[in-house]
């Protein structure tokens, strides 16, 4: 039997052919691009250091060189200096540049990862964000002198506002998460101000967990809701848990499991009702822009990815940031400064907001982030973020029908059988069950096919869950090809599933050991 | 105009029959009729790239950067130099545009610079562990707030008055929200005031929260300090420039529990305030308890070296409500940029920048001092800050400076003035802020129109 892989797609080398020697089970032909840089045996740039060597020059001393005890007292003063690398330009560059390759990338293959929206970064962003008058602008400048950066800021606070059918935005905090923790925290102040004191939080058993470690963070009893048998909020226990402790629900709409929640105003109705407040969990926007806003189905609060729905590159995991949008009842607390515009038409940052929270972080927020999402928006328009938004949900619905078609479904089957949003949930119980195949297994062998898995094991309430958002900017042949490969992988599966357990085999490094490294850390180099 | 997606009308036509319905609104059904928005969005139709560029670019030019004038102005993020390979490295795709590393096999690049960006934030706070970084500064040091909170459960925090006003302001924010109360120390002669921490030390003290240099650039006495401090158990938290560490004593040879810090000065642009890193170090004995992503080093199966993102029981996709941060993005875009900066500057360099600073942080204080209507706020050690009072208001001393193209500093309440001399600025850039400033403190006294 000859299990071919062609893995082209992962590094651009030219494949060779040879009998894996790894694989315990058989000889199974592999193709592999085992170039010598990617399966280099990992060196650090510590372990390239050698003393005397340099890139740095330093600009000559050109004041008159006081000695340094007069300047530090010696107990004040680093004694050895700390052990960074000692090593050239040349080398610095080809260290990493040669760790690059051994990274896969949105700008190089498909990344499916659910949740996380892993659409195409335009590069017209980043030539933008590298103007000197935004890269080299000291946050402290005085507003008068960085009109420019406050008009943009403002303008794209009225663009996010409108996207979220709320009024008062925040661009302050600097990821998703961090944005939860300013929506509960505001959902507290709002309270307190009325003279009440809540205790608990209610968030679905499907959420994101941030949304959870957000709450205990904000001084909160977690109380969970459970899902319904199509996959929404159960409204029965929601009314049984909603009570007048109860400060917040956290949702998020389409949620986790890639479904819109039908019952969303009757749920807003009930929150509302017990004087809680809606808060909106916006890793899953990229499926509703210009077609369903969350202020008009009830929300109060909303936090967007602008790392997800607007372009942010993701950085290997950061930079982000996360804005966030209220109503008018939640407008007095928001974060300080606010952006403004004065009936001049000039722009300043308000500090005097007594009732504000206060900071969630220094100065204004990741502004280099605002830059691309702004440049983003300014390129599609409305028209174009709603063609988006129905393209995302279009490709996830072709990709699940696809899926379905190959066959693919008795092994993997739709987790909750409707027509989802931008991203759906597929359950590999049946998989594991009849081939002996785990989720992790599949996901390991899409690697050997180019492709970034989906996210797995998410969310909790679905067994062997793999969680598929394909994004808008998936062309029809690139979700065909993954279709294919994953019903590939199950016919290979069938056959021997020794391949698929033992995978992947054309990766720098093969499965790696968590367990031990989580058991024995290592944290640094031993220097 | 969405040019960055591929269906064409023969795509959509197949796809939605492969799909079994009609219409791309068919495929929303599932949200009802009086949610749908039934109007286009208020936001401008879509333009083509050369006019976004444009628009861009001319609001860009609307902001007086650090390279049109010559600025003294520093209080948080500094005008360093950047080095080329930065920016040539950091916008490799490769680096770019992946997600957080969860398929270690394909993120062995991303992992691996995790581990070395670790090892450097290690040795330079001189504490053995280091995350793979947080988000920014200050909300570094309220991270490391609800670290010790859910470490000692006590109920206090004291803060020094040397710690930047937005660290102050977001710790006080947070801690609100967990339950803890915030007591300001104050500042003697520029430092914190260390019968005053032992007055308000006490067995309810969660953390002890100090800058190192401070806000107002001086050398606290880290010593003195984290021995009052840790008497009855509380954590000593340093909120540190790493780049001053070159120079300075790593704060964990004094036995701070936890040192964080805005980690901008390496190597990161000034970007109006972010994207930069946020570092965060402590003892072995918090390693559990640390906030955000931590790489650690591993073997596969046939034995070779990798990386792994490691500890995931403390984190929110694991533990969920019991979970030491809510944190999943971290900044390992700017935490690149960091461990590539400290390999260019490199072990005899970060010495070399930091004794530089200090003297012409030297030179320019003692020049300043000399100028009539200005005087020293503190005569503390400093290493590239320093804080200065003026006999002017201190705002219109600014605009007058910045007429002449130079910014001399931030503006501190009561007429003072702090100041930021970076290597980006020589000797000649510094007498000429002595001459701007001293012409525009002198014409302020003397009552000479802007």
């Amino acid at each position: 039997m000859s299990s071919t892989v062609n893995d082209n797609r992962l590094h651009g080398d030219p494949g060779i052919e040879r009998t894996d020697p790894h694989a315990e089970h058989g000889a199974h032909r592999i193709a592999i691009s085992e170039t010598p840089l990617q399966r280099d045996r990992a060196v650090t740039i510590y372990e390239k250091s050698k003393p005397g060597r340099r890139a740095f020059v330093a600009p000559a001393l050109d004041v008159d060189a006081q000695p340094l005890d007069e300047l530090l007292p010696a107990r004040m003063r680093r004694t050895e200096p700390p052990r960074l690398p000692e090593i050239a330009e040349p080398e610095i560059v080809r260290h990493y540049n040669r760790l690059s390759k051994r990274n896969f990338d949105l700008d190089t293959g498909f990344y499916p990862l659910g949740s996380c929206t892993m659409k195409h970064n335009p590069k017209l962003h980043e030539r933008i964000a590298a103007l000197p008058g935004n890269a080299r602008l000291h946050p402290l400048q005085s507003p008068e002198r960085a009109q420019g950066a406050l008009q943009l800021m403002h303008e794209l606070q009225v663009a996010l506002g409108e996207v979220a059918g709320l009024p008062h935005v925040s661009l302050q905090p600097s990821a998703g998460s961090h944005g939860e923790l300013a929506g509960v925290l505001l959902t507290r102040a709002y309270h307190e101000d009325r003279g009440e004191h809540r205790t608990k939080v209610l968030t679905p058993d499907t959420a994101h967990g941030t949304n959870p470690a957000t709450v205990t963070m904000a001084g909160y009893e977690v109380v969970k809701v459970g899902t319904n048998a199509d996959g929404g909020v159960d409204v029965d226990d929601l009314r049984a848990k909603a009570d007048d402790q109860v400060a917040c629900l956290m949702l998020t709409n389409p949620n986790t499991l890639g479904l819109f929640d039908q019952n969303i105003e009757e749920i807003a109705s009930i929150v509302h009702g017990e004087g809680a407040t809606l808060y909106y969990d916006g890793a899953n926007l990229n499926a509703v822009m210009g077609v369903s806003r969350p202020g008009d189905m009830g929300f109060d609060i909303v936090h967007y990815n602008l790392h997800k729905s607007f372009t942010q590159p993701h950085g290997g995991g950061g930079p982000g940031a996360g804005p966030i949008a209220v109503s008018d009842r939640i407008e007095p607390y928001l974060p300080r400064p606010q952006v403004v515009k004065a009936t001049d038409g000039t722009f300043a940052l308000d500090h005097d907001r007594p009732k504000s929270i206060g900071r969630l972080r220094g100065f204004q927020g990741n502004y280099g982030v605002f830059v691309r999402s702004y440049a983003y928006i300014l390129s599609l328009g409305g028209d174009g973020l709603r063609e988006a938004s129905e393209t995302a949900v279009l490709n996830a619905n072709y990709l699940l029908a696809r899926l379905k078609e190959q066959g693919v479904a008795d092994y993997l089957p739709i987790a909750y059988d409707r027509l989802c949003m931008h991203e759906f949930v597929l359950s590999g119980a049946p998989m594991k069950r009849e081939l002996g195949l785990k989720t992790l297994d599949l996901a390991k062998r899409l690697l050997d096919f180019g492709f970034h898995p989906p996210t797995v094991y998410f969310p909790l309430l679905v067994d062997e869950a793999l969680l598929v958002e394909p994004t808008e900017t998936e062309t029809k042949e690139t979700l065909d090809a993954f279709a294919d490969t994953i019903a590939q992988i199950l016919r290979e599966g069938a056959e021997d599933p020794e391949i698929a357990r033992n995978a992947p085999y054309t990766t720098p490094v093969r499965r790696l050991d968590e367990a031990g490294a989580a058991k024995r850390p290592v944290l640094r180099q031993p220097l | 105009m969405s040019r960055y997606t591929s269906a064409t009308d023969a795509d959509r036509r197949e796809m939605l029959d492969a799909i079994g319905v009609e219409t791309i609104d068919d495929l929303f059904a599932d949200i009802p009729a009086s949610l749908r928005l039934d109007r286009p969005l208020d936001i401008a139709p879509g333009k083509p790239e050369q006019e976004v560029y444009g628009y861009l670019r001319d609001l860009a030019s609307r902001n007086v950067s650090a390279e049109d004038e010559v600025t003294f102005l520093g209080a948080g993020m500094y005008d360093h130099y950047v080095p080329a390979i930065v920016d040539s490295i950091t916008s490799r795709s490769e680096f770019l545009t992946p997600y957080t590393p969860y398929q270690p096999e394909i993120s062995q690049g991303g992992l691996q610079v995790m581990f070395e960006y670790q090892t450097a934030m290690s040795e330079l706070t001189g504490l053995p562990i280091s995350n793979a970084s947080v988000y920014e500064g200050p909300s570094a040091v309220a991270a490391a707030g609800y670290l010790a909170r859910i470490h000692n459960k006590r109920s206090r925090f004291l803060v020094s008055k040397g710690l930047h006003p937005h660290a102050l302001e977001t710790i006080r924010t947070n801690a609100h929200g967990f339950g803890v109360t915030v007591e300001e120390l104050p500042l003697t002669d520029g430092v914190t005031d260390l019968d005053a921490l032992a007055a308000a030390i006490g067995d309810d003290v969660s953390a002890v929260f100090l800058a190192q240099p401070n806000f107002l650039g001086a050398v606290e006495d880290l010593e003195a300090l984290t021995a009052s401090a840790q008497s009855t158990g509380a954590l000593v938290v340093v909120a540190a420039d790493p780049l001053t560490l070159g120079v300075l004593r790593a704060p964990g040879d004094f036995g701070v529990d936890v040192c964080v810090g805005e980690g901008q000065t390496l190597g990161n642009r000034l970007d109006f305030g972010g994207p930069s890193f946020g570092f965060f170090a402590v003892q072995e004995a918090l390693m559990r308890k640390l906030p955000g992503r931590i790489a650690g080093e591993t073997v596969d199966v046939e034995g070779r070296r990798g990386f792994v993102l490691t500890l995931q029981t403390r984190e929110q996709h694991i533990r969920r409500e019991k979970a030491t941060s809510n944190i999943c993005t971290a900044q390992a875009l700017n935490a690149l940029a960091g461990v590539i900066y400290l390999s260019w500057l490199g072990r005899a360099g970060i010495v070399e920048l930091g004794e530089l600073m200090l003297q012409r942080t030297a030179y320019a204080r003692r020049e300043l001092a000399a100028l009539d209507g200005v005087e020293l706020l503190h005569e503390q050690p400093v290493v590239r800050e320093f804080a200065l009072k003026l006999d002017a208001p201190v705002d219109r001393v600014i605009e007058r400076c910045a007429a002449d193209g130079v910014n001399p500093g931030f503006a501190l309440e009561e007429d003072g003035l702090l100041v930021a001399i970076t290597e980006q600025r020589s000797r000649a850039d510094i007498d000429r802020l002595v001459r701007t400033l001293g012409a525009a403190v002198a014409a302020e006294r003397t009552g000479v129109p802007a």
